[in-house]
């Protein structure tokens, strides 16, 4: 296809040429590098608005688009293009990645300014724009995979951007790692599609998949299962997650970009892309909630008893996309309520690390928040765009979070039996928890005693709050805006549910055992529970700068990452490095150890044998003549017998 | 009628290294220069036969395995004729060859040698090196390609034994006596294959066209004993654990632009041969024993990589990485689907060119640090940024990422070898995490951090960073 549609190849290609011109540009390009880096990105954002508007003025049916670039892998049966898919849902999330990623890219002009690698920065961050672009682009499941360790890669050079810190490039290792773990389940259902199949384009896959479930359903299963093990990965679910609030390591406009707005919302993409595969089988939908719930929950744990600012968020965004994974294994119907989450999700996330960022830009990057308090005096932007994502998050009528996550826990309510309660409760016990450590978080910045001013910050200065400047500022501003406006601009005569109907098949109304007010007021009651009691326990009384010890075992275990680590450390770290050890060892003394032991044993007979040629015609006698009376017996031996 | 770049390509470098031990006591630069011309010169005709190969190749060069072929009588009594040609495979190993070897001698310009061992000789021996492995990838004949493969042994022993390490005389025994081992082996086999065709013919030969027509008539239970020859020589050449232990010491003691050709094109001579001996000459008892090498190729993915993570010697290190990744490619070849052998034979270039890079990374970390060990090192990058992101570059290549080379054969051999064994597909897949593991790890000890021990070497010290960054690299915002 050529025209405008063909030129969404160029979405991916622009964000692409700026890394390689800002990382191969080297140090004469530091003085412009933020530039290159924020005028690709959006102009990366201006097409993909012209292309959605075109997508919007195609008929309803007509509205999925192949473009094909090139032929990329030929081998026998196996014909891989390098191909796109210009549809509803694809282009939904063209507009989020670039959109966000354009006013993360202007926020962090501001907040890597004193950043000597900032054109280095600017490069992995364009990295990774065109490495999502490509994950949600590809219409196939290997150009899918290939954007998908494109992200993996990205993220991992900017969580160990300052990669001089050994935390930083733990946490990157770790990131990619267990992402790698994941994407084995991606390959893994390339591979099962690929035989089962023959084909792994999305097309080719969806138009077959219903004679595989005829045939042998478990197949369909399997492949779902092995999907989900990827979606987990990328999007930091159960038992995937330790990696995710580590990864806050990195400069705050990543924990922005990736971590919140764009990368981890990936397994969301993969789960609402593959419909067609989960709604044949409802035991891979139903692992998919469960994972979200669980997921969600032990979020919201860790959300609770982190004191450094950004784990919290971090925590918060993996309790956010176990909703939205709850919403997508939810399965037919209300795909699309995943993606509006996600969607909004994008706006105050984003806008809530950013402002994170700004308090930190402000307190001497800072990140823990018993030193803070009382600064919505002296941050009084940051404190209305945070509070404006607060209230999102929280689900406050008529904000983001009301109209996105109040039918995801009705869909919850809806599903059979007593699974529909169990998810049900779950998820509205989590947005009272939510609630509470958000509010917590809000409070323990914002209000009560300035503790900073009795405090001296690392390096042993004062700390002089001050709000940051423009160019973060407005960003932030602009994010705020979605926090409050987007929610409603999509949920309201399902507008979003609609338009994506192309991609993820018609948006059915969950229906609750019971009204739907009652789960909203239910809901409503749940987080005004939730802020109060952060109230009772945080804003009444004064914070200690340092963490009350001993508390009781829940806490030690929030605090410990919900266990995630210690199972990581004690099940595959640990044991790795001894196999590991061990297998040098062996390697040595046994594999090699025998080699050489046979060399030696040779070398020894050879020396010993090397005694009995002497010299001396009286031992050569003797060994002649023990030879034949050797023979002789023999002889005698065989004739008797 | 002869097509004479293949002769050309093999007897030039000779020619060369020639030249270079006539000249003894010319000045270093002029010899070092004499040698990179030859290489130049090579390349130049490699790509003439590229251009010549590929050029609209007629309906009849199609149909015929071989183009470009050059015969000679050259043992009439047993009637075998010194007889070469290329297809598409032997060709890109060619090629790549030809490229490697001025970055080798390039990378070697500055080569700190043992006492009393002079460039020259050095330069002469990679260049003979050159020439025999062209000479393996060429023949067409299994005589042929049997001496050569002995030839190419000679070189490298004295490549390891003068010019090496610490360490050198023993690695050099080792790889000496592996080889001879397998050799024997292989010898016997040729030998087999020319009897075994005799029985069927009247007459025996060493043609590989010929022997490939007759090679379903040998009856199965010969072909499994020619084929268990081959095979051994072939699973030391392109180790194959357990076979492997001669490759960590030779390409740790080996100079950075022997270990380089060592690890990059040498040992591909083994799973070339599996390719073009084996399968095609021996295809019953390829196909019955393909679970043996799916075995030891699974077990050799897993076990390098795990053994590779353990390393505290980078240049070790850098061997295990390749015997993980010479599983992939004799999993690919025995998995006998049309991706995986294609696979296989792709990752036999893609992983010379990605294992030679972070060879030669690795060693001019080595040389410059003045240390093989990983603890020596720390915050690289920060000290030497083109090095750092060469070696980044060189690591997402070994572990396969998208974008690199390798991708694509790594993911046609497991789609392959999926379609038909998906349990060893599975057990090989978890080979990519392991590969991470082990990359990332090791970057992360050596490039990450702060700046320390070796790296201040050579570097700038942690000092000069100080000033040459203006505020702690920490603080942003």
């Amino acid at each position: 296809m050529t025209g405008l549609l063909g030129a969404s190849v160029l979405l991916i290609a622009i964000p692409l040429a700026g890394a390689i011109v800002l990382l191969a540009g080297g140090r004469l390009l530091d003085r412009v590098g933020h530039l290159i880096g924020c005028g690709t990105v959006l102009a990366s954002f201006v097409l993909g608005v012209v292309i959605f508007v075109r997508v919007l003025g195609q008929p309803v049916d007509d509205r999925l688009n192949t473009v094909t670039v090139f032929t990329w892998i030929q081998s026998g049966l196996l014909d891989i293009d390098f191909g796109l898919l210009v549809d509803p849902l694809s282009i939904t999330f063209v507009l989020l990645i670039t959109g966000v990623g354009s006013l993360i890219h202007i926020y962090s002009i501001g907040y890597m300014a004193h950043d000597a690698d900032r054109r280095k920065f600017f490069g992995y961050m364009n990295l990774f724009v065109a490495s999502m672009l490509l994950l949600v682009l590809g219409d196939s499941f290997v150009t899918l995979y290939a954007g998908w360790e494109g992200v993996g890669l990205a993220s991992y050079l900017l969580i160990g951007f300052w990669s001089d810190r050994p935390s930083a490039a733990t946490a990157a290792k770790k990131a990619f790692i267990m992402n790698r773990v994941g994407d084995v389940g991606l390959a893994l259902a390339i591979f099962l599609m690929f035989k089962e199949m023959g084909t792994v384009s999305f097309q080719g896959v969806f138009d077959r998949i219903d004679e595989v479930a005829e045939q042998s359903p478990g197949t369909v299963t399997v492949i779902a299962l092995l999907l989900l093990l990827g979606a987990c990965g990328k999007s930091g679910q159960v038992p995937l997650q330790a990696w995710l609030p580590d990864a806050m390591e990195g400069p705050t406009p990543v924990s922005a970009l990736i971590h919140a707005a764009t990368m981890v919302t990936a397994g969301v993409y993969l789960i609402a892309r593959c419909a067609p595969i989960y709604d044949l089988t409802a035991d891979g939908g139903l692992v998919v909630a469960i994972i979200g719930t669980v997921t969600l929950l032990v979020g919201c744990i860790g959300g609770c008893a982190k004191d450094d600012i950004k784990k919290v968020l971090a925590y918060s965004t993996v309790s956010q996309i176990g909703y939205m994974f709850l919403a997508v294994g939810l399965g037919a119907g209300v795909y699309a309520l995943g993606i509006l989450l996600l969607l909004c999700h994008g706006f105050f996330k984003a806008g809530l690390f950013l402002g994170a960022g700004s308090v930190m830009h402000a307190m001497n990057d800072d990140v823990d928040m018993r030193r803070y308090g009382g600064l919505a005096r002296r941050l009084p932007i940051t404190f209305v765009t945070m509070a404006c994502g607060y209230l999102a998050i929280i689900g406050f009528p008529l904000f983001d979070g009301f109209y996105a996550k109040d039918p995801i826990i009705e869909a919850a309510f809806a599903a059979d039996g007593v699974q529909g309660w169990l998810l049900g409760s779950a998820a509205l016990v989590g947005a009272g928890i939510t609630a509470f450590y958000m509010t917590r978080l809000m409070i323990m910045t914002f209000f009560g005693e300035p503790r900073w001013k009795q405090l001296k910050s690392a390096d042993g200065t004062d700390y002089h709050p001050h709000e940051s400047p423009p160019v973060m500022t407005i960003p932030m501003i602009i994010l705020a805006v979605g926090s409050v406006g987007a929610g409603a601009f999509f949920a309201i005569g399902d507008r979003l549910a609609n338009w994506l109907a192309p991609s993820v098949g018609p948006y059915e109304h969950p229906e609750p055992p019971f009204p739907a007010v009652v789960v909203t007021i239910a809901t409503l009651a749940v987080v005004a529970v939730g802020v109060f009691i952060a109230y009772w326990f945080v804003g009444r009384r004064p914070v200690p700068v340092t963490p009350p010890m001993p508390v009781p075992a829940i806490v030690t275990l929030a605090r410990a990452d919900v266990g995630g680590n210690a199972i990581n450390e004690t099940l595959f770290a640990r044991p790795g490095i001894w196999l590991s050890r061990a297998s040098v060892y062996a390697d040595a003394k046994g594999v090699d150890g025998l080699v050489n032991g046979a060399a030696a044993a040779l070398g020894g007979l050879s020396g010993r044998w090397r005694r009995w040629q002497n010299g001396y015609v009286r031992s050569y006698a003797l060994s002649m003549f023990a030879g034949t009376l050797v023979v002789v017996l023999m002889l005698l031996l065989v004739r008797s017998a | 009628m002869n097509s004479w770049y293949l002769p050309v390509l093999i007897f030039l470098p000779v020619v060369g290294a020639l030249v270079l031990a006539a000249m003894g006591g010319a000045p270093e630069k002029t010899v070092k220069l004499i040698a990179l011309v030859f290489s130049l010169a090579e390349l130049a005709v490699a790509v003439a036969l590229w251009i010549s190969y590929t050029s609209a190749p007629t309906v009849s060069q199609l149909d015929v395995p071989f183009r470009e072929t050059f015969s000679a009588a050259w043992i009439p009594y047993y009637d075998i004729d010194f007889s070469l040609g290329v297809d598409g495979i032997s060709l890109t190993m060619i090629a790549l060859i030809a490229v490697l070897m001025p970055i080798v001698l390039g990378a070697s310009w500055e080569e700190k040698l043992p006492a009393g061992r002079t460039i020259g000789g050095y330069f002469a021996l990679l260049l003979v090196l050159q020439g025999a492995m062209v000479a393996v990838f060429a023949s067409t004949n299994v005589f042929v390609f049997y001496v050569a493969f002995e030839v190419m042994l000679i070189p490298m022993y004295f490549l390891i034994g003068a010019f090496g390490g610490v360490r050198r005389a023993y690695a050099a025994t080792k790889f000496f006596l592996y080889s001879l081992l397998g050799g024997l082996l292989m010898l016997a086999s040729v030998i087999g294959l020319y009897v075994a065709s005799g029985q069927v013919l009247g007459e025996g030969t060493f043609d590989w066209v010929t022997l490939q027509s007759i090679a379903s008539q040998i009856p199965e239970s010969t072909q499994m004993w020619i084929f268990a020859g081959f095979a051994v020589a072939f699973a030391i050449k392109a180790p194959l654990v357990p076979l492997h232990t001669w490759l960590p010491d030779a390409g740790t003691e080996a100079p950075v632009g022997a270990g380089t050709l060592l690890v990059g094109v040498l040992d591909k001579v083994g799973t070339f041969g599996f390719l073009r001996i084996c399968l095609p000459l021996l295809p019953a008892a390829s196909s019955k024993l393909a679970w043996l090498i799916i075995l030891l190729a699974v077990l050799g993915i897993l076990y390098g990589a795990i053994v590779a993570a353990g390393q505290t010697d980078l240049k070790r290190f850098v061997t295990f990485t390749s015997i993980a990744h010479f599983g992939f490619i004799a999993l690919g070849v025995f998995a006998f689907t049309t991706q995986s052998i294609a696979g296989a034979a792709l990752y036999m270039v893609n992983h010379g060119i990605a294992t030679g890079l972070l060879f030669l990374v690795v060693g001019m970390l080595t040389v410059r640090g003045g240390s093989k060990l990983v603890g020596d090192y720390g915050g690289v990058w920060k000290v030497a940024p083109i090095l750092g992101g060469m070696f980044m570059i060189a690591a997402l290549a070994t572990i396969a990422m998208p974008g690199t080379n390798s991708f694509i054969s790594e993911f046609l051999v497991l789609i392959g070898t999926f379609s038909r064994h998906p349990v060893w597909a599975v057990l090989a897949t978890i080979g990519i995490v392991l590969a991470a593991v082990y990359m990332l790890w090791i970057f992360q000890r050596t490039m990450t951090g702060p700046v320390r021990g070796a790296a201040v070497v050579g570097g700038r010290g942690p000092d000069d960073v100080q000033e040459a960054l203006p505020g702690d690299p920490g603080d942003a915002g």
